[in-house]
């Protein structure tokens, strides 16, 4: 066993799915939360084998997606400065800002380094300790225990040349902002694996008892994926609406508690905006009191940003799964990964991105 | 950008549990990993690890029941498809 191989096999895919035909007797609409999920489906053309039924939408659970404009500029902002060392996930570099993205100042001279962890970053402040070592902490739950980590470490130690540029955002207030909406058409969701690795999946189940949806907690190989549809769809067809578990093999009912903990211990829930989305209340992390000597906006005395989206984009209806990517107008022609308007554009597990790289032509065309 | 990827440890390094580091093989490449969070983890243990963090410890007998349940629905496929070519 490696668990991952196993977990990839077409044959058992295709009888997966010809299971999931079966049980399948009325129209039924899935979204998968985690862009990480959207890319394996999109790649592994996971949702073309599944019966006509099914529609699948794609949520907002790609951090470099909702990451806002505004924070990319204070990224840039940051990392032009003498004697810093910006430090970013590969993902980040090529969000375009206002007018620039992290590669391009990089190119201009910028010391702008990509990183696997933020502890390569903390190593990194060690051994400069004349250079102001930046950390961009995007992403969801999954996450905020290594950023957290990262943070409690260098306050144990003493490392006072750290500072990390916060941008986390949580997953279950997202999904209560499309559950809420008026115009919602999620009927069952497939929530994050990695998400609830950390944090389990207690907050899920008031949501679904007051939205009435199932919730899966499922994983990200192909496998993974289509047991997690046949779960939500064999509750929809009974009338069901719990949280159930996929992804046992990874996922406890109270999460980590260490990992819950670390976080707790550096970070409090603030309000948050996602780009495409707008603002919305308790949607994400920010660093504690305590902690506040880390943060890189008071840090470099980086306040009062604001930057207005493109009105062309529709990728807030497409995060909130009210549209699909083939329904905008701009999509492959003025809006291209290269070339990004909005949020689904800019990373590889944005919808947009996914589609425009795996399947450029509409399936009615 | 959630992706979290399982690894086998090889060895574990530290006495302090929030300081506790990890050999930890991704199919033969070597990384080191942060292992506070999974305290009770052991060598030969594989392990979900995201951002240089291991995240969870992956449940050998959860991962042997979910694959079972799936070599089930390919039997019983399979089965069928055998009473169908007779039929």
């Amino acid at each position: 066993m490696k668990y991952l191989d196993e977990y990839r096999n077409p044959k058992l895919a295709r009888q997966l799915a010809h299971g999931i035909s079966e049980i399948t007797t009325h129209n039924w609409t899935i979204m998968e939360v985690c862009g990480g999920q959207t890319h394996a489906i999109v790649r592994f053309g996971i949702d073309s084998l599944l019966p006509g039924e099914i529609t699948l939408l794609h949520g907002p659970g790609c951090p470099v997606c909702v990451t806002p404009v505004e924070l990319i500029d204070k990224a840039i902002e940051i990392a032009v400065r003498p004697k810093v060392i910006f430090c970013s996930f590969g993902d980040m570099m090529r969000v375009p800002g206002t007018g620039k993205d992290l590669l391009s100042v990089k190119a201009e001279g910028a010391d702008v380094r990509m990183v696997y962890s933020p502890f390569d970053a903390l190593k990194m402040a060690v051994d400069n300790p004349d250079r102001e070592i930046v950390f961009f902490a995007i992403g969801f739950e999954t996450t905020a225990p290594a950023n957290a980590m990262a943070v409690y470490q260098a306050k144990k130690r003493n490392i006072k040349n750290f500072s990390i540029l916060v941008s986390h955002v949580l997953v279950p207030p997202a999904i209560e902002a499309i559950l809420s909406s008026d115009n919602n058409r999620v009927q069952g969701f497939l929530a994050a694996g990695h998400v609830c690795a950390v944090m389990g999946y207690n907050e899920y189940i008031p949501i679904a008892g007051k939205y009435h949806v199932p919730i899966v907690v499922t994983g990200f190989e192909p496998l993974d994926i289509l047991q997690g549809i046949y779960m939500v769809i064999c509750q929809l067809e009974k009338g069901r609406a719990e949280v159930e578990n996929q992804y046992s093999r990874a996922v406890k009912k109270d999460g980590n508690p260490q990992a819950i903990g670390i976080m707790n211990e550096v970070f409090r829930i603030i309000p948050r905006k996602w780009r495409g989305i707008g603002e919305m209340p308790k949607s994400g992390l920010g660093l504690k009191h305590e902690y506040s000597e880390y943060d890189a906006e008071s840090r470099f005395g980086l306040t009062g940003y604001r930057v207005e989206e493109s009105s062309e984009c529709i990728s807030g209806l497409i995060l909130r799964g009210i549209k699909k990517p083939f329904d905008c107008e701009a999509f492959g022609k003025n809006c291209t990964p290269e070339r990004p308007l909005g949020a689904t554009m800019v990373s590889s597990e944005g919808a947009c991105a996914a589609y425009y790289r795996y399947r450029r032509i509409a399936p009615n065309q | 950008m959630c992706l979290a990827v399982p690894g086998q440890i090889v060895s574990i390094e530290g006495n302090d549990p929030l300081e506790l580091i990890g050999k930890v093989s991704f199919g033969g490449t070597m990384r080191k990993v942060n292992l506070s969070c999974v305290p009770e983890a052991l060598i030969g243990d594989y392990v979900l690890v995201h951002a240089g963090m291991a995240i969870s410890i992956i449940d050998a007998s959860e991962a042997e029941l979910t694959y079972q349940y799936l070599k089930e629905i390919d039997d019983l496929a399979t089965a069928e498809d055998e009473a169908n070519e007779i039929s």
